[in-house]
């Protein structure tokens, strides 16, 4: 079996002058569920497309499952797509969608009713597509996704539009067909939702690849921060001055003190104002977001 | 390929469209044959443009099909409509890159179209045809037309031929509704450039330049539907339909091949 489940190589897709996006490298692992982050308009929709080989690449190559994608029709029976949107026909019914897909596949039709029930839509699966709501749209696409049984599921911002408990299902979900093998590559523009469930990262701006690795690299470059807000706003320099000439990394922010250091300072921190006369309204330890962790390491502001 | 033939049918066969078809069809098929047989003696004609046509003509063979071959015109431009909008609005709703991900093979998703069309224009042409004969044999008696030379065997031949050659025409239609929808990707504007060219450009053009009529698609696609007409072969007709319809259909199928699915 092939090691990686989706290899790029220079991939690059230039629109007019715009390059959305520009050198792509990056492997996504087979067995793991993958991130991959960007901000709107970074170049992850793009990204997907030619990996399913509805837009062909300006230069470069990619493999999917192991084959090169000039060749789709060689990989896609085992991969799952779902792209940005959810696009079905407005006037046929969630089933009869899943059904015209499961027919230009290959698939038994026996399938179409047991992914409405796992996507939890098996009583409204006789509903017009285009009566659902948002979250619906979006888990009946996991559902067409799903068709195959991949060994390969790409899901292009599948929480998009769902509320807290849509996006807990769709994770569970995901969390579900990782632990049955099936390789995920999964597309946010918000990292704190996937970074609790993927193994491995790539994260994307402007169209080029910035990071791409497993989350631990960026875990373990996360550094705890202290805050400590004094009672009283004049006190602020006085304390900072105070915990700098003791060789602490502090900034302001807020009316609080943001000090770099490990939970078992605040101990001296906070005695270090009761020798001073200061009393603090509060402290308390906080991690940043991969997202905050990332941007330092790179020294990239944002 | 046989695989998209089965699911573009299933999308064909939705109820608000069969049905909606079936009864514009068969609206279109009641109404045209019911004016020739119960306005027979109308002053105002009873047959296309005010002519008129009497009990003794329609009392030969060709009565039993002259309310179908009328009928026939209007089949083309509800299948033009038809598959521009079935093929224009996979890339408005954004549904080709399902068909797609699922059928990669870009020209067996054309192919499966291009039959699941005609299978669906045979039951329509049928349909009409069957309606239209139905409400003939009804009504020829109150309008005075004997029916003992419908059932000869020229009129059953001349049953299959008019079927045949007004399945040929609306297969063209549709084909070149589909062309345009695959070049232009929605389908309002599909309908309206394929509608509005039929219907009112190729008559402007027709008679502002008597020659030209011979060399535009539409009046070449009706003319198969009548079997030839004395000014305009159906040799002809067969030959300038197949160029646009190969030509088009090659652009066509070229843009379809290479253009991205960004939508
Ligand atoms: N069909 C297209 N034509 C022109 N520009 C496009 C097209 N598709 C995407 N882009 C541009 O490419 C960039 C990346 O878009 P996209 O891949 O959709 O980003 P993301 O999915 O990360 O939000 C954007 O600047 C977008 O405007
Ligand atoms: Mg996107």
């Amino acid at each position: 079996m092939e090691k990686t489940a989706i290899s790029t190589s220079d991939l690059t897709k230039i629109y007019g002058e715009r390059a959305a996006l520009s050198h792509g490298n990056f492997v996504v692992p087979n067995g793991s569920i993958c991130g991959f982050v960007g901000p709107n308009g970074s170049g992850k929709t793009t990204t997907i497309r030619m990996l399913l080989g509805l837009i062909a690449p300006t230069s470069g190559t990619a493999t999917v499952l192991g084959e090169s994608i000039s060749h789709p029709e060689k990989y896609l029976p085992h991969v799952g797509a779902m792209i940005e949107g959810p696009a079905f026909y407005p006037a046929l019914s969630g089933r009869e969608n899943l059904k015209v897909l499961a027919e230009l596949g290959g698939f038994p039709l026996s399938r179409v009713d047991q992914l409405l029930e796992k996507v939890d839509l098996a009583d409204r699966g006789g509903s017009k597509f285009k009566t659902y709501s948002l979250g619906m749209k979006q888990r009946l696409g996991i559902a067409a996704a799903l068709l195959p049984n991949p060994k390969l599921l790409i899901l292009d911002e599948p929480t998009n539009g769902l509320d807290p408990s849509g996006i807990q299902e769709v994770r569970g979900i995901i969390k579900d067909l990782a632990d049955s093998g099936t390789t995920v590559f999964v597309s946010s523009h918000i990292l704190s939702e996937l970074e609790m469930i993927c193994e491995y990262l790539i994260m994307l701006r402007e169209g080029r690849v910035i990071f791409s690795g497993r989350t631990q690299e960026l875990l373990s470059g996360q550094k705890p921060i202290i805050v400590a807000k004094p009672e009283y706003d004049v006190d602020l320099t006085n304390l900072a001055k105070k915990l700098t000439d003791s060789g602490f990394k502090i900034s302001i922010v807020d009316g609080s003190l943001h000090i770099e250091a490990a939970q078992e300072a605040s101990a001296t921190i906070n005695r270090m104002a009761f020798e001073a006369g200061i009393t603090l309204a509060s402290i308390s330890v906080v991690l940043p977001t991969l997202e905050e962790t990332f941007f330092e390491m790179t020294g990239d502001s944002k | 390929m046989i695989r998209v033939v089965i699911a573009e049918l299933r999308k064909l066969r939705r109820p608000t469209l069969l049905l909606g078809t079936i009864a514009t069809v068969g609206g279109l098929s009641a109404l045209f044959t019911s004016i020739i047989f119960l306005m027979i003696d109308s002053e105002d004609g009873n047959s296309r443009r005010g002519e008129s046509i009497g009990p003794e003509e329609l009392s030969q063979a060709m009565g039993l099909v002259y309310g179908f071959r009328l009928v026939g015109a209007f089949l083309g431009i509800v299948a033009l409509c038809i598959f521009a909008s079935q093929t224009a609005q996979e890339y408005s709703l954004g549904t080709l890159r399902n068909l797609l991900v699922r059928q990669p093979s870009r020209m067996k998703i054309l192919a499966g179209k291009f039959i699941s069309m005609k299978i669906f224009a045979l039951v329509m042409v049928l349909f009409a045809g069957a309606l239209s004969i139905l409400i003939s044999f009804a009504l020829a008696e109150r309008a005075g037309v004997n029916t003992s030379a419908w059932t000869t065997s020229a009129a059953i031949e001349l049953l299959f031929r008019s079927t045949l050659n007004i399945f040929i025409a609306t297969l063209c239609f549709g084909t070149f509704g589909m062309i345009l929808g695959l070049l232009l990707r929605s389908p309002i504007s599909a309908i309206a450039v394929g509608v509005l060219w039929i219907l009112i450009l190729e008559n402007i053009l027709g008679a502002l330049i008597k020659s030209t009529g011979k060399w535009l698609p539409g009046f070449n696609f009706s003319n198969l539907g009548e079997g030839g007409i004395p000014s305009l072969s159906y040799r002809h007709s067969i030959a300038v339909s197949l160029a646009y319809l190969v030509i088009g259909g090659a652009i066509a199928a070229v843009f379809f091949k290479r253009r991205d699915v960004a939508n």
